[in-house]
């Protein structure tokens, strides 16, 4: 195709380069902002004005006061053991709750259907559902953060039309050959919509991951508080945070531990997120699929 | 006849007969819809009566006014007319700033010669989806400190140094931008997902016919996303009365109520920090019914006016 090159056509394209670099810039600013407040020395923070481009100073002390903390290293290890557990009930449920969406033919299909989707526009609202889930005897226990969050019904409508792009004579083959509807779902439909899967694994796994609020109102003994509720206490609250309060740059040491914490608890997503891009776009692209 | 008189226990019996491993199969997922969506629906019943836990949701007495004593004392409140307009004022921001911001940058970035720049843009705008709330907010606290970045900022521009989250008026707008920032990359995927379908053979025949990158996106890209835009634009009018709480109740305080407490926020405070359970249910069972009927009349009027619809 040959294009134009015409003065408004390279100064519209030069302006859109620069415009999206300062988007950019924008977006990252201010994790690398928290990064240097983090490694910065608390007296040559506290005497900086203006924007940061490197550490002031460095000191590595905000890092080693996070790292020697129970209660972060208490909240990873639950919030690691919320996704995991958690994970295994969501795609479980969801997977069958999937398959079953796509048996059209049988005489609960429809009934069940409905059910699921009246979720979608209706709900109790949030004193029933505390209520309700204290009455299952899961207040102050991590399967809170499990149980009542299990299935997300758009996941599963989106898992749904991947199954049902799944040609029906392969499910018929299985029947001939004597399977039934678990051989169906975990040799032939789990198999095949392995991008989807990880769709799901990523967008349960980053709900769990970033849920303080069923946390928040659900757990309360220390020792089972998840990441982001300490994280909560630390950089909304300011509590707990151990410091020797005498010294005049107090207020500076604090900062670069809370920016630590957000740099720490940031990390991990951060690292494993370049590899997921393909299929949280791919995940999308299922959702407009339909029709 | 005896036949068409029992058909349908027949047939249930006989689906029951040969489909029970699929029923099978999906009993943990209705027992989940039952325990926890069915029953907190059943558990609404205590906005109409005087919630005590010892008493359990059947054995609470019910209200005065015909059980409808909650919402009565709730429209009746300074609160009532305060946490509505709060709500609507916060989504008319996010409507208004929010919601074509993505569609901008999804238009910006399909306008990229460079496939390797744009990717390296969407990757960097993606980002901060995946930071969590907690983090965000804690981040956008220490920034609105009277040291903090926002401060330093307006100062190049002659403001005094506050802090930013005392000041009523400006938490709409830090709320909005914060937001934006956040999810304005994350929105902008599906736009692009449908700008990659519109049809490549009109750009070109518009480009022979010498029309320029201002007439083709007006012309070309924007009618041929039109169907999105509109079903996004359906659902984020829908929930114009849902502004969530977990963004504000970590960022606001006493001193910005008036501007920040939104219903969600209201309902939360009084229901589980205060425990008037149903008071707070009424006021949430409000805010439910003004949203069921915001989604519909939206859905009704988009497939009038442009024949697309969510249902």
């Amino acid at each position: 195709m040959v294009e134009r090159k015409t003065i408004g056509e390279r100064a519209f394209n030069l302006f859109n380069v620069l415009f999206l670099i300062l988007l950019s810039i924008i977006m990252l600013y201010p994790m690398l902002y928290e990064v240097f407040v983090s490694l910065s020395e608390p007296l040559a923070l506290f005497s900086h004005r203006g924007l940061m481009f490197a550490p002031q100073g460095f000191s590595s002390y905000a890092y080693e006061w996070v790292l020697q903390n129970n209660e972060v290293w208490t909240g990873y290890k639950n919030t690691i053991f919320v996704i995991v557990v958690g994970l295994v009930v969501n795609i479980s449920l969801t997977s069958l709750g999937a398959y079953f969406l796509t048996r059209n033919n049988v005489m609960w299909h429809k009934p069940i259907m409905i059910m699921i989707l009246i979720t979608m526009y209706f709900s109790g609202g949030m004193v029933p559902f505390f209520l309700t889930v204290k009455d299952l005897g899961l207040y102050d226990s991590l399967f809170a953060l499990i149980f009542p969050t299990a299935i997300s019904t758009y996941n599963m409508i989106l898992l749904r039309s991947y199954f049902s792009s799944i040609p029906e004579s392969l499910v018929e083959s299985v029947f001939i050959d004597g399977g039934g509807h678990f051989t169906i779902l975990f040799k032939i439909f789990i198999p095949l919509s392995l991008p989807a899967m990880a769709v799901m694994v990523l967008y349960y796994g980053v709900g769990h991951w970033n849920t303080y609020f069923n946390a928040l109102i659900f757990i309360k003994s220390k020792e089972k508080f998840t990441l982001q509720l300490v994280l909560r206490k630390m950089l909304i609250e300011g509590s707990n945070l151990d410091v020797d309060q005498q010294t005049a740059e107090y207020e500076q040491v604090v900062e670069s531990i809370k920016a630590a914490m957000v740099v720490v608890s940031t990390v991990p997503i951060l690292c494993i997120y370049p590899f997921l891009q393909k299929y949280f776009v791919g995940g999308i692209m299922i959702g407009s699929l339909k029709e | 006849m005896v036949l068409a008189h029992d058909t349908f226990r027949r047939r249930a019996s006989k689906d029951m007969k040969r489909n029970w491993p699929l029923y099978l199969m999906v009993l943990p997922v209705v027992i989940f819809y039952i325990l926890f969506c069915y029953k907190p629906m059943v558990g609404i019943i205590i906005a109409f009566k005087d919630y005590k836990p010892n008493l359990g949701i059947w054995g609470s007495p019910w209200t005065s006014q015909y059980g409808l004593y909650h919402f009565i004392s709730f429209f009746d409140s300074i609160f009532f007319a305060r946490v509505c307009i709060n709500t609507i004022m916060i989504s008319l921001y996010s409507l208004v700033f929010g919601f074509p911001a993505p569609i901008i940058l999804a238009l910006l970035m399909n306008e990229l010669r460079s496939q390797k720049f744009k990717r390296v843009v969407q990757t960097i705008t993606y980002f901060p989806h995946f930071v969590s709330t907690v983090v965000i907010c804690g981040m956008v606290r220490q920034f609105c400190l009277s040291d903090g970045l926002f401060n330093e900022i307006g100062s190049w521009f002659g403001a005094q140094p506050q802090s930013l989250l005392q000041v009523p008026e400006y938490f709409r707008a830090i709320y909005t931008a914060t937001g934006v920032w956040q999810g304005v990359g994350w929105s902008s995927i599906i736009y692009l997902a449908a700008i990659a379908g519109v049809d490549s053979g009109l750009h070109e025949a518009a480009a022979l016919d010498g029309a320029g990158r201002f007439r083709r996106i007006w012309h070309i890209t924007l009618p041929g996303i039109k169907p999105t835009i509109v079903i996004l634009l359906i659902m984020q009018i829908g929930g114009m009365m849902s502004v969530g709480y977990e963004k504000i109740i970590l960022l606001y305080n006493e001193s910005i109520y008036e501007t920040a407490d939104v219903i969600s926020t209201f309902v939360y405070r009084r229901g589980l920090l205060e425990f008037n359970w149903s008071f707070s249910t009424a006021v949430n069972l409000f805010n439910s019914v003004l949203n069921f009927i915001l989604v519909f009349t939206a859905n009704a009027i988009s497939r009038k006016v442009t024949e697309t619809s969510l249902f």
